[in-house]
């Protein structure tokens, strides 16, 4: 077996090849399904409904994507210099654990700003604190050769006892009984919900706001040619005069910055406090995303909503007839398969000789 | 508490032969994890999706020796169930040539989610996760501390010699190593790269299979979710300390162990006064510091990530 590459890419096969990847998964999703007894057809269309199906299952799914949606374009941008930062989770958490920091610790850290200029102070820590995260790996890659992948994977697991510490200490809420949970942030730093009676709230905005940036920047800057050629190909681009240690520096704090701003928005739209279990692997379907989108920023907005349905369906259709909630990953994770494959055939062909 | 105490206590936890056991019992699953990724990356294929592969031999050992299978035949189970993860990590990396990386943790978020959707699906309404009867020490053996280890560490200790003999002083050996350096040059002396390539992946997430079933098969007797915590992605990082050598990555496994087994004891000790949090960081952050300290030297298969596709240069 060997690949040969088209001679042209047919609009109709590149257009075809996500719709057969998803195709694909459902099926393999489907026996699972059946393995677990359950009517393929009625759990589908349970899994539709609750994700997309009314007022309230769409804007729990637009609420579950905002997070994906920031954490999507920390990946893209990381991806697309070829940096690759499997380390949103962390900074999603750091990114958090700052915005509690700032806005939450000794009622708002006790600096008696006025509240506009202590929610950009809390945006700005957060920001700053995954993109630092995020830098230690880059430059770790950049001077010494060191793979950022194994050590931003193994800075995830730091972060978490790292978080799991100061909730037990420093920023334990004394009013929780026990229960690990940071104090809340001030009311007025939360975010106001986009519509009454939900949980969507303006980092809907926010998200979709800084992919518009990002895919800008990306297209239009001379920082964002330097980002997509050093990804393209590294030598070609040092020869053209990119500077690639500052580039990099660069792409990892925007990227750092992205999944540390998913954390902060999180907080402050949705929770109000931290929780050790306040991402369900955001982080790593973060890169899913940014797969799915093709590394597109504005594709990463269309991709966090059709995970986002995923998930929150899957939750409301494993409670109606018992399909267990992980069927929800397995989607996912299938369907970054099938699309990394269709996307490949649509480019080469396969020579069984 | 003063540094005296601290140090006497130290020393006790050195003496006490039960450390010992603890630390080679400890290093069992990074001994095999690092052997295969070993493979995968000699061959010049990194292979993230250890993670999920570990999670996934963990599980299908467990739940066949559950459902009455002998102990060995839930390891082969956990092995063929690795191989063929592994398979699909080679269609997507060798045959389509994709992104290693990306196929990497695409298998290990897909080898994850199937395992606990599989462990769900069986044991819809369980609350204490059910138990098997693990491997039993060996006390035929006449070794102090290897007498009180699972065979499945006998497996593993046996598995480095075996492996750099395959890799050092076979014809195998020799090409494998040759793909992962330089698959132009393999393919002139008519190797073929696919073949090689596959089978080394193969092989390597077959062994990384069976470290995940030392996790249930003896290490615990039960199947847990995130009961693998990270410890492949360890593995990747030992096998860049152990510079792609077998008897290295042993040696990489056993130090790892040490340090890990080390917090654990002073964890529980009288004298820990730090919270246990800065004690459980202690392996991952050794695991970066392993990694900056071999940066200079670290020699990686020249071919390592790069994708190879015939006929083009």
């Amino acid at each position: 077996m060997r690949l040969e590459k088209r001679a042209q890419n047919s609009a109709i096969a590149l257009a075809l090849a996500p719709v057969g990847a998803l195709a694909f998964t459902l099926l393999v999703s489907a026996l699972l399904v059946l393995w677990a007894g359950a009517p393929v057809g009625q759990a589908y269309g349970l899994l539709l409904k609750g994700g997309f199906g009314s007022v309230f299952a769409l804007s729990e799914t637009l609420t579950r994507a905002i997070p994906l949606t920031l954490t999507g374009l920390a990946a893209t941008v990381a991806f697309k210099a070829r940096l690759f930062n499997i380390g949103a989770e962390g900074q999603l958490y750091v990114g958090a654990l700052a915005a509690v920091a700032v806005g939450g610790l000794h009622g708002g850290s006790g600096l008696a700003l006025p509240t506009p200029l202590l929610f950009v102070l809390m945006m700005t820590a957060a920001a700053l604190a995954g993109a630092l995260l995020l830098l230690g790996p880059a430059l770790m890659k950049a001077r010494l050769g060191v793979d950022e992948v194994v050590t931003t994977l193994l800075l995830n697991f730091i972060v978490l006892l790292f978080v799991s510490l100061m909730l037990d200490g420093p920023m334990k809420d004394p009013g929780a009984m026990g229960w690990p949970q940071s104090v809340a942030l001030q009311d007025e730093l939360t975010l106001s919900k986009l519509i009454a009676q939900t949980r969507v709230h303006t980092g809907l905005l926010w998200a979709w706001t800084l992919a518009v940036i990002v895919w800008a920047l990306m297209r239009f800057s001379v920082q964002g040619f330097n980002i997509r050629a050093l990804g393209a190909n590294s030598r070609a681009a040092k020869f053209a005069g990119v500077p690639v240690t500052r580039t990099v520096v660069l792409v990892a704090m925007l990227s750092g910055a992205l999944a540390g701003l998913a954390g902060a928005i999180e907080v402050a739209g949705r929770t109000g406090y931290l929780t050790l279990d306040m991402s369900p692997g955001y982080g790593y379907t973060g890169i899913v995303i940014a797969m799915l989108a093709v590394l597109h920023p504005l594709g990463v907005v269309f991709a966090s909503v059709f995970v986002a349905g995923v998930l929150v369906g899957a939750d409301s259709m494993s409670r109606a007839v018992g399909v267990p909630t992980y069927i929800a990953d397995v989607i996912v994770a299938a369907s970054l398969i099938s699309v990394l494959v269709a996307t490949s055939l649509t480019q080469y062909r396969i020579r069984w000789k | 508490m003063n540094a005296d105490l601290f140090a006497n206590e130290f020393f006790a936890i050195l003496a006490n032969p039960e450390f010992w056991v603890a630390v080679l019992r400890i290093a069992t699953p990074l001994i095999l994890g690092t052997l295969g990724v070993l493979l995968c990356e000699r061959a010049g294929v990194l292979n993230l999706g250890i993670e999920g592969i570990m999670v996934a031999g963990a599980f299908t050992g467990w739940l066949a020796v559950h459902g009455g299978a002998p102990l060995w035949a839930g390891v082969l189970v956990a092995a063929v169930t690795g191989a063929l993860l592994g398979l699909l990590h080679a269609l997507l990396t060798v045959g389509l040539a994709l992104s290693q990386h990306v196929s990497g943790l695409g298998i290990t978020m897909l080898a994850s989610a199937l395992s606990y959707y599989g462990y769900r699906v069986s044991f819809p309404k369980v609350s204490t996760p059910p138990t098997i009867t693990p491997f039993a020490e060996m006390d035929w053996l006449n070794v102090p501390i290897l007498a009180q280890q699972s065979p499945l560490t006998l497996l593993a200790l046996l598995l480095v010699p075996l492996i750099a003999y395959v890799l050092y002083r076979t014809p195998v050996g020799l090409a494998l190593r040759m793909v992962g350096e330089n698959p132009q040059a393999a393919e002139g002396q008519g190797v073929s790269v696919a073949a090689l390539r596959s089978g080394a992946i193969v092989a390597g997430s077959a062994l990384m299979g069976v470290a995940g079933s030392f996790l249930t098969l003896s290490a615990f007797n039960a199947f847990f979710f995130n009961m693998v915590n990270g410890r492949g992605w360890i593995c990747i990082a030992l096998v860049v300390f152990a510079s792609w050598r077998p008897g290295k990555a042993l040696a990489g496994a056993l130090l790892f162990a040490l340090f890990d087994a080390l917090q654990l004891r002073l964890q529980q000790s009288g004298s820990a006064v730090l919270p246990y949090q800065l004690y459980l960081m202690l392996p991952y952050l050794l695991s970066i510091v392993a990694l900056i300290l071999v940066a200079r030297q670290a020699s990686y298969p020249q071919a390592l990530m790069k994708p190879y596709r015939k006929g083009e240069r």
